[in-house]
């Protein structure tokens, strides 16, 4: 394999396991809720924005990363109960709505909490560019495809081998069902929402180092994540992973061996195509529709 | 209500926007005023169609701004760089862009839900990539100039927005109560079970977004033409946000909500910028707590409060 | 007490509130405080304030105090050509100050060319002020400037065979697009011409094709905000040995802090504003932008920034206009602000005329190198 395809595809991987994080987030409350939440790109700016804030502040990298992701998490269970749930049972396009004003209100609160200035995150260990056959990785990008692997490990685990997890599973499948069954609906939901958002924030802490954070670097990565998580069969965990890494290669591929002015128009084209082709997305599962 | 009923209150309310039309130019006093006028008008000729499509027909796009901005760009490069006078590049900018829609429509209307927003939203962005990308004939993401129309001046310009505007609600709110105008409404509620009774699903959806695509493609002409200068970023996902945003927060399957829709966003941010560092705070928690407290929109939920109002018993 | 003194005292005490308070001096601003240009709004608007507040404590201009409006345009044409007309017709400004990019001085062009309102821009592009338009005027060094000083260093040190990558926003393209036009006049080839998206995170791919292209000797980067410090450090990552030049859109102390170690050796034309401390004291600028630097420093204890400085050379121009011209009658101002000569900026000496509306040359702009994690300045030495 020639080493200008290597750097190719390792440059897509990293980059898909980033927009995997953040369509797993869309995933999971989509399951929960019929939601498209399109916050979820701020939650992977906050990540950034307060991991490079306690680090600022004199924290060391472990403890920073902690209490970003719990910020994070608290802000998701937030939205959930002050925004999401005060209107269940609006039409969809409300709801979504009322997650893209979400989006802009954090966005303007994180400009005013923090600043709008460009902020770097130290790697996690080291900057030594790894050589890998002719190419060459960075120790960050080896953390960025373990710990989503990792993730989705332990996400098979929450929702095939616990309660919580698998009430989850049961609400996405059957709502009325699974209420029936004494499964707490609302709980559903903040667990999902708060899931959610610690994913993103980790995918924000994760790619910081890399790619740095601002207060609007939520608004492309939640578009990438959302048409990732499309492209792998919304609602479907496997498929959000499987489209965020496609989506990555795509771009990468698209850059170096056609035109990179244009690889954002692959990528969008290549995902239009797939609908049209594949309209329940790659892994997603053939929707039976009620008449 | 009944069907009698119907016809006489859009008409009631189709002359309730003709008199303010009418009358607004009284309260503008300077060309500023006038300036938001005529972008609410703008606005709002785009909602009435995005509402067709959106309220009635029951489909979503969010890559709406996309055609807007191939009407505006399409007249300006055949006017600013073939030389054609506006008078005909608008016309065929508009029905180029009513084509291209009818030719990407078809396939992409197969898709339901969220797939065919995301599918929308695709189709935004490469619109919006593509026209920032090839500034030699754009002019890329710093824009470019537009010749003007054959008018200058607000007080001209507010008239034919005003004109045009009116026309598009009256041709908007006859089609709500024609025949397909009902095939739509049946398509929103069941498709399938609208199929069982003989309406064409693909051919009255195609129908919905080619004509919204059309209105959009008029306003962005318009527009362009207006200002004398666009740039790409009004065909962003932004902006298509904002647009959904103005037919939801007015109340869809409501022609005249998807106006108010159009001039309450379109001048709050005027009003908000008071606020300064604020703004986008006092903007976000704005939509939200509409949204949360009226998810139907505003006329819907104000004809709910006035329907309650008349049943109180005295 | 006689009648005579009491009808004097009466007089006075009568005519006290009769005479009219000084019309104050509206300045119209519209920057990109928020959106994707906030990092050249924020400092702007930061700027102006500071010195609007500090020249009317010190009494004001023509014994008028300043009155600043601002209004936030985020990056977008449209919001800031209502901005311009809000601030023309209804705030009824004396002079324009702003338009961060270029896309949104150009939307406001027009407007000021037709009500005949003195305009000037603190954006980058060269189309600003060519062809010459009677109102507007432009502090920045135009990007053309930036491509004409690079090139002329790459030569200086051999390198005339040159790879370009770019950014999508309007100043890596405008900047980019300039490029190309002067580099045959110029004495340079381009082999190659990458791009990258807004807001990606990783630009290994492309620098990959660069670095397979035979014969680079150099390599450009003409980009604005995070873009240019990942390619810096993806630049290190693929070892690529060739010298790297960045734009003037990055020349801050925060690029450094961004690009790390990778930063080391990189080049870039600027302003002397960002070299202030290490200017000699036989340097023109030194005074200017010391004082600048202190002052913003002092304030809002956040590193100086070569767009602040644009804004602050912006009105200091048309304030020391409006001195000249004794008035703020817009079409005095407007000729006094053209005839603006050997004004000592942040940006460099500003002469303008009326061919020039921008009144920098080759010299305002200095080529600088990160040494030990800072800027050093490379040439020219006064």
């Amino acid at each position: 394999m020639s080493a200008q395809l290597l750097q190719f595809l390792l440059s897509g991987l990293t980059v898909g396991a980033i927009y995997a994080l953040v369509a797993l987030g869309f995933a999971i409350i989509y399951n929960a809720s019929n939601v498209i939440n399109f916050a979820q790109g701020e939650f992977v700016m906050i990540g950034g924005m307060a991991a490079a804030a306690f680090i600022d502040s004199g924290l060391p990298l472990p403890l920073s990363v902690l209490f970003s992701v719990t910020l994070a998490t608290l802000v998701g269970l937030l939205l959930e109960k002050l925004a999401v749930e005060p209107a269940r049972g609006a039409p969809v396009v409300t709801l979504i709505i009322i997650t893209i004003g979400a989006s802009i209100l954090l966005r303007g609160l994180a400009a005013l909490v923090w600043d709008k200035k460009i902020h770097p995150l130290p790697a996690f260990s080291g900057e030594a560019p790894i050589a890998v056959g002719g190419a060459t990785l960075l120790p960050q990008a080896l953390w960025v495809l373990g710990t989503t692997l990792a993730t989705v490990a332990a996400l098979w685990w929450f929702f095939n081998r616990t309660l919580t997890g698998k009430a989850m599973l049961a609400v996405s499948h059957n709502r009325l069902a699974a209420q029936l069954m004494g499964i707490s609906v609302s709980r559903v939901l903040a667990v999902s929402f708060g899931l959610s958002a610690a994913l993103g924030a980790l995918a924000g802490v994760l790619i910081a180092p890399i790619s740095f954070t601002a207060w609007d670097v939520g608004v492309m990565l939640g578009l990438k994540g959302f048409a990732a998580a499309m492209l792998g069969g919304i609602g479907s965990g496997p498929g959000a992973v499987a489209g965020g890494l496609a989506l990555g290669l795509i771009e990468a591929l698209g850059a170096g061996y056609l035109s990179s002015a244009y690889k954002d128009v692959f990528a969008f084209i290549v995902l239009l195509a797939a609908l049209v082709f594949l309209p329940n997305g790659l892994v997603g599962r053939r929707a039976a529709e009620r008449v | 209500m009944s069907a009698a009923a119907q016809p006489s209150a859009s008409r009631r309310g189709f002359l309730a926007l003709a008199l303010i039309v009418a009358l607004l130019p009284l309260a503008l006093p300077n060309n500023y005023t006038y300036e938001i006028a005529i972008v609410v008008g703008l606005n709002a000729i785009v909602c009435v169609g995005l509402n067709l499509l959106i309220g009635y027909a029951g489909q979503i796009s969010l890559g709406h701004a996309g055609f807007f901005g191939l009407g505006a760009y399409g007249t300006a490069i055949l006017a600013a760089r073939y030389g054609w006078p506006p008078a005909l590049s608008l016309p065929v900018s508009v029905l180029a862009v009513a084509a291209l829609a009818w030719l990407v429509g078809r396939p992409v209307l197969r898709l339901k839900g969220h797939y065919l927003a995301m599918a929308t939203l695709g189709l935004g962005i490469i619109v919006s990539v593509v026209l920032a990308t090839e500034d030699r004939i754009t002019g890329g993401p710093d824009g470019m100039a537009v010749p003007p129309l054959w008018v200058t001046g607000e007080k001209s310009w507010y008239w034919i927005v005003a004109g045009t505007l009116l026309a598009v609600v009256w041709l908007a709110q006859n089609l709500i109560d024609s025949p397909r105008g009902r095939a739509w409404r049946a398509l929103h509620g069941a498709e399938i079970a609208a199929g069982a009774v003989g309406i064409d699903a693909a051919r009255h959806k195609l129908a919905a977004f080619v004509l919204s695509a059309a209105l959009a493609a008029l306003a962005g002409a318009l527009s362009a033409h207006y200002a004398g200068f666009i740039t790409p970023s009004r065909a962003s996902f932004l902006h298509s946000i904002e647009l959904v945003t103005m037919v939801v927060f007015g109340g869809m399957a409501s022609t005249l909500g998807a106006v108010l829709g159009a001039a309450v966003l379109t001048t709050l941010p005027q009003l908000l910028a008071v606020f300064k560092d604020y703004e986008l705070v006092a903007l976000g928690a704005l939509m939200m707590l509409t949204m949360i407290f009226m998810p139907r929109g505003l006329v819907p939920t104000l004809e709910k409060a006035l329907d309650a109002a008349r049943r109180k018993p005295r | 007490m006689s009648l005579r003194v009491l009808l004097a005292l009466a007089v006075v005490a009568l005519s006290g509130p009769a005479v009219a308070q000084p019309q104050p001096i509206r300045i119209g601003a519209f920057l990109s405080v928020t959106g994707p240009a906030a990092f050249l709004g924020d400092p702007e608007q930061k700027t102006l304030e500071l010195y609007v507040e500090k020249i009317n404590a010190a009494g004001g201009v023509l014994g008028r105090k300043l009155e600043l409006h601002a209004y936030d345009s985020a990056g977008d044409a449209e919001k800031a050509r209502a901005y311009v007309k809000r601030l023309i017709e209804q705030d009824k400004v004396d002079v324009l100050v702003g338009g961060s990019t270029t896309g949104e001085t150009m939307a406001a062009v027009p407007l000021a060319e037709s009500a005949g309102v003195p305009f000037i821009s603190l954006a980058g592009a060269v189309v600003i002020v060519e062809p010459v338009k009677k109102w507007v005027f432009k502090t920045p060094h135009t990007d053309r400037m930036a491509c004409e000083k690079i090139f002329a260093d790459m030569r200086a040190r051999g390198a005339t065979r040159v790879a370009l990558i770019s950014g999508a926003g309007g100043f890596d393209r405008s900047m980019r697009a300039e490029c190309l036009k002067v580099a045959g006049k110029q004495g340079v080839e381009i082999l190659a011409d990458e791009s990258y998206g807004a807001g990606d995170s990783d630009m290994t791919a492309q620098l990959a094709k660069i670095k397979a292209t035979p014969g680079v000797q150099a390599v450009l980067n003409a980009g604005f905000g995070q873009g240019p410090a990942i390619v810096t450090k993806n630049y290190r990552q693929l070892a690529i040995g060739a010298p790297l030049y960045q734009s003037h859109g990055v020349a801050s102390k925060q690029f450094v802090k961004l690009a790390g170690d990778a930063a080391e050796g990189v080049r870039l034309p600027a302003a002397a504003l960002l070299v202030a401390d290490t200017l000699p004291a036989s340097d023109p600028q030194k005074k200017v932008v010391t004082g600048y630097k202190r002052d913003y420093e002092g304030r809002f204890k956040q590193e100086v920034s070569t767009f602040g400085g644009h804004a602050y050379d912006g009105l200091m121009i048309v304030l020391d206009a409006m001195r000249r011209a004794g008035s703020t009658d817009k079409a005095k101002v407007r000729d006094a602000i053209e005839s603006t000569r050997g004004y000592v900026g942040t940006g460099g000496v500003v002469n303008m005329s009326a061919q020039d509306h921008m009144g920098l040359d080759l010299s305002a702009f200095r080529m600088l190198e990160v040494r030990g994690g800072d800027w050093n300045l490379v040439e020219p030495r006064h």
